[in-house]
């Protein structure tokens, strides 16, 4: 078959190919090189990485732990502050968070690799199974949470610890999220997205119901009737689309169907990618695309970003990976047309764009990037069906510092809120600190009683 | 280009670099790769009584303490003398000192304390034709317990009583190896000069335990399940060296006694060290059973480029030059002023400096300056300790500026008293001597 053969097709690669390019990104580092990484470690006071995390968690104090052979306590340092620590040691863009507030950065320009150092952490303490924590005395109440995403996990974990009941209502078969469905495959290689959840969820006090879908198999009165407060972790389910002709032609896909289907085949080489691919968009999920699109054998990926480079959502680091892998990324081209043969994809026409007066205008000029497949990764959108009164903000939902949505007993965290970046890492903060919240209401609702006995 | 040729009690090396009694010493096969190397000499490692030689354990005789990067910052080891037999070793120094007539060889020797053992041996040490012997009243394990080593080296009398037979027995120069393992060591130096020595070379190793296998609740090296104390060397001793090679070379009761310096010396700027503060040569172990004998040709090169760059033609330009620097406590200068100032250049914003001031010292860096994350010291709390200086870890970014005389210490909003004026003339030391009297 090859990369060469025109079309979308499976098996474009032997079966080593595949397994080295779907190997991980950034492999967990052995106990020495941990040492020597942890050893670079300054123990700042007051460290900049940690305000940078945006789950705080206590760096220098957890990379000390790795370095006097503690890999244990340094686990529990991670997870007391996010219990997706493993996840997030993966995926986070640490570039853009601690790694770019590290002041090694200052006099060396590399700064300590705290993400492959928190992973080497984790997965000692989730490979040996290590229970940190044991459940709070039960309180009774019991808690809805909406998504077994990032958010819904994270929330979901710290009630459980607290004493709560918890039952999570997912709408897929599997949990996790986009933890499952999303991340790259060469971030979160073999099975580790679900062995997490089973981490997480080992602690008890949490029922997932999958296959539940909000809207569809319940309505939002349903369980606040049922249950003492509700956590909405329900993340992006809808797409933006190209709004342009052709767009419903066999070989335009969402990135996002595309990358869960390469994340949940066995075999990579059951995964069809066209010989020309191109993205439409300047994200994370659009380089992940591209990127994917390459290891598995397509001949030629081009990214095509209505903006310029400074403009992109994707980091430098992110970028440069897909460049590295042969992707290019071109700037300042809108999609204007699809353009069918034989009723299928052949090509896109694009044109390009300026800033006039800091608005994004067509100049007119236009020209066709042949394709058989392309993959649309303009933003994701959030799906309010069934929402009743809660309030909107921005086209997600309004919550308060602690994720307190418009309408009491309902908290709302991840990417379904809008607060914050779309991370993984920035939706287990939110899961956590409306779980703290919920406490503390729920906390507040049984104190009269037990103020007068 | 430097003149790096040693004459050290009239034993004459190329260079100053000689290789301790030592595993690297223990037979002609590594001497003889030593020499290749380029090691201007050697201390070959301690001869025993003629007879059955002693035994070594069969298990590890090794302990470590290691940076992170496993690079080894202090050896611990429980090897007793040679266990070889004497004959074995006289017939190989004898070969050698004929291949290599130009390097110094030295026999280091470690008899029972009794007279007729060292009037037997020294004649057969002679005869190889070793350029001096050297008497290890150092080993702080296994040899102790018999009696000899540091068991010697801790009683200045003994002490004493072996250097003068041994003067008395031979006409090879006489270097007493001293045991860092007492508490001052001045005594013991002054016992062997007492007793004629010609030279004395320290440190030996130090009394230590290494670090304990927690799984098995023994010391290490265990040894079936046990440890002993073994003696401690490598860069992490280095401080204490240099400290006991000052206080011999500045006691006027030994000054001008030839030092040979050892413990913990692995580059040659340690080497340059040890020979400012007074040692007119200095011997290496444990750097070498590091990273071979390749090392030396650093420390020849290295040493004598900073001589080059600093106008130093010989070795004599630089020994002991920095002995009448090293004072007591009580003639420091009370009146200098030193400030630590941060180059905000230089400075990444760790805060360790902050930390440490503020939760170990007095309270003099700052955090925030106007709500902004900034590191400065404010003079006013100053006292000049140098912790921030020392916990830094940008190279030259924290530096100490002494204050001109005259200029005000806005700590205690005095100027700066432009005379010299120590504790011992201080009105707040009980037992001050009035100056002027
Ligand atoms: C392709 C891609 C790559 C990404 N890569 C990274 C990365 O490398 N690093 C990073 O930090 N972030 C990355 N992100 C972003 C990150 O994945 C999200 O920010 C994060 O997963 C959001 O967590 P969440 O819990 O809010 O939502 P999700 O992870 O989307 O989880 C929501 C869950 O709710 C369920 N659900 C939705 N609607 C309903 C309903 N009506 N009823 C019941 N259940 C429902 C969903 O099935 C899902 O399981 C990526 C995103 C994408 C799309
Ligand atoms: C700056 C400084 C001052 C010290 N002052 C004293 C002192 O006044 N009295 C004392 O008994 N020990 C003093 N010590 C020794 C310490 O108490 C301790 O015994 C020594 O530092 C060894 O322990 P450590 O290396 O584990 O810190 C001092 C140590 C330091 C670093
Ligand atoms: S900023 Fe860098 S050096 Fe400082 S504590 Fe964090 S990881 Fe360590």
């Amino acid at each position: 078959m090859g990369t060469t053969q025109s079309g979308i097709h499976g098996g474009r690669l032997s079966p080593s190919d595949y397994e080295r390019n779907f190997s991980d990104l950034h492999p967990r580092l052995d106990d020495h090189e941990a040492l020597v990484a942890a050893d670079r470690c300054y123990f700042c006071h007051d460290a900049p990485c940690m305000t940078a995390c945006p789950t705080t968690i206590d760096i220098p104090m957890f990379i000390r732990q790795i370095s006097t052979g503690n890999p244990i306590g340094s686990a529990k340092t991670i997870f007391d502050q996010n219990i997706l620590g493993g996840m997030c040691a993966r995926v986070c863009p640490t570039e853009t968070l601690c790694e770019e507030a590290c002041v090694r950065n200052t006099a060396e320009h590399r700064p300590v690799e705290i993400g492959r150092l928190q992973r080497y952490a984790t997965d000692v303490a989730i490979a040996g199974n290590h229970q940190f924590y044991a459940r709070a005395e039960r309180t009774g109440k019991a808690v809805a949470v909406v998504g077994a995403g990032p958010a819904g996990l994270a929330c979901a974990h710290r009630l459980a610890v607290m004493g709560h009941d918890v039952v999570i209502l997912e709408a897929r078969e599997k949990s996790g999220g986009l933890n499952e469905y999303g991340i790259a495959t060469y971030k979160a290689v073999d099975d580790f997205a679900q062995r997490e959840v089973d981490y997480v969820l080992s602690v008890g006090g949490i029922e997932v119901k999958h296959g539940v879908k909000l809207g569809r198999d319940f309505t939002l009165a349903d369980l606040t009737a049922n249950f003492d407060a509700v956590f909405l972790g329900m993340g992006l389910a809808g797409v933006n689309g190209l709004g342009v002709e052709g767009e419903h032609l066999p070989g335009v896909v969402d990135a996002v169907d595309f990358i869960a289907r390469l994340r949940q085949a066995k075999d990579k080489a059951e995964v069809p990618v066209g010989r020309r691919v191109v993205v439409i968009g300047g994200g994370m999920t659009a380089i992940d695309a591209a990127v994917q699109a390459k290891l598995l054998g397509a001949e030629e990926v081009t990214i095509c970003y209505r903006r310029g480079k400074e403009h992109m959502n994707a980091s430098p680091f992110e970028q440069d990976l897909a460049a590295s892998k042969g992707v290019m990324i071109r700037h300042w081209l809108q999609p204007k047309r699809v353009i069918a043969r034989d009723g299928h994809v052949a090509g896109i026409e694009v044109e390009y764009t300026e800033l006039v007066d800091g608005r994004l205008a067509g100049t007119g000029e236009t020209g066709v990037l042949a394709a058989d497949q392309i993959f649309k990764a303009i933003g994701q959108t959030f799906e309010a069906s069934g929402l009743g009164a809660l309030s909107i903000t921005g086209g997600r939902i309004a919550v308060d510092a602690e994720g307190r949505t418009s309408v009491p007993g309902i908290w709302a965290g991840g990417d379904c809120v809008k607060a914050g970046e779309d991370l993984t890492v920035t939706s287990v903060a939110q899961g956590r600190d409306a779980a703290e919240s919920i406490h503390r209401a729920l906390a507040a609702a049984v104190q009269p009683a037990a103020a007068v006995a | 280009m430097a003149d790096l040729r040693n004459d050290f009690v009239g034993i004459k090396s190329p260079n100053p670099f000689w290789l301790a009694s030592a595993p690297p010493t223990d037979k002609a096969y590594n001497v003889e790769r030593a020499f290749k190397a380029g090691w201007g000499g050697v201390v070959w490692k301690t001869l025993g009584e003629e007879g059955p030689p002693v035994v070594n354990v069969n298990g590890p005789r090794y302990g470590a303490i290691w940076g992170a990067d496993r690079r080894l910052l202090g050896l611990n080891n429980i090897e007793l003398i040679t266990d070889r037999d004497l004959y074995v070793n006289l017939r190989e120094m004898k070969q050698v000192k004929m291949n290599w007539p130009d390097r110094a060889l030295v026999a280091s020797i470690m008899v029972p304390c009794e007279e007729e053992s060292w009037k037997a041996i020294l004649p057969l040490v002679e005869e190889t034709g070793a350029d001096g012997i050297e008497l290890n009243f150092g080993c702080p394990h296994g040899m102790s317990e018999r009696g000899m080593g540091a068991a010697v080296g801790q009683v200045p009398e003994y002490i004493e009583m072996v250097v003068r037979w041994c003067k008395q027995y031979t006409r090879m120069p006489v270097i007493t190896k001293l045991t860092p393992n007492i508490t001052d060591i001045r005594k013991p130096a002054r016992a062997a000069k007492a007793g004629g020595t010609d030279a004395v070379s320290l440190i030996n190793t130090i009394n230590s335990i290494v670090s304990v296998d927690l799984d098995n609740f023994a010391p290490n090296p265990t040894v079936g399940g046990k440890g002993t104390h073994g003696g401690y060397c490598g860069p992490a001793v280095k401080p204490i060296a240099l400290n006991m090679v000052a206080e011999i070379a500045r006691d006027p009761e030994t000054y001008g006694l030839p030092i040979s310096g050892i413990g913990g010396i692995t580059t040659w700027r340690d080497a340059a060290e040890f020979m400012a503060l007074g040692a007119g040569n200095v011997q290496v172990c444990t750097a070498a059973m590091t990273y071979g004998f390749k090392i030396v040709q650093e420390m020849i090169t290295g040493l004598s480029n900073w001589m080059d760059a600093k106008g130093h033609r010989t070795l004599d330009d630089i020994v002991a030059r920095a002995v009448p620097n090293v004072t007591d406590w009580q003639y420091l200068n009370l009146n200098y002023i030193a400030k630590a100032r941060i180059d905000q250049d230089a400075c990444i914003k760790c805060g360790r400096c902050h930390i440490a001031c503020e939760d170990t010292s007095h309270q003099a860096i700052t955090q925030f300056v106007d709500g902004v994350r900034h590191f400065e010291v404010m003079e006013d709390e100053c006292v000049g300790c140098n912790l921030c200086v020392n916990v830094c870890p940008v190279e030259n970014c924290i530096t100490m500026v002494g204050l001109e005389a005259g200029t005000l210490d806005q700590r205690t909003g005095k100027p700066v008293d432009p005379t010299y004026a120590n504790w011992t003339t201080h009105p707040n030391n009980p037992m001050a001597r009035q100056a002027a009297e």
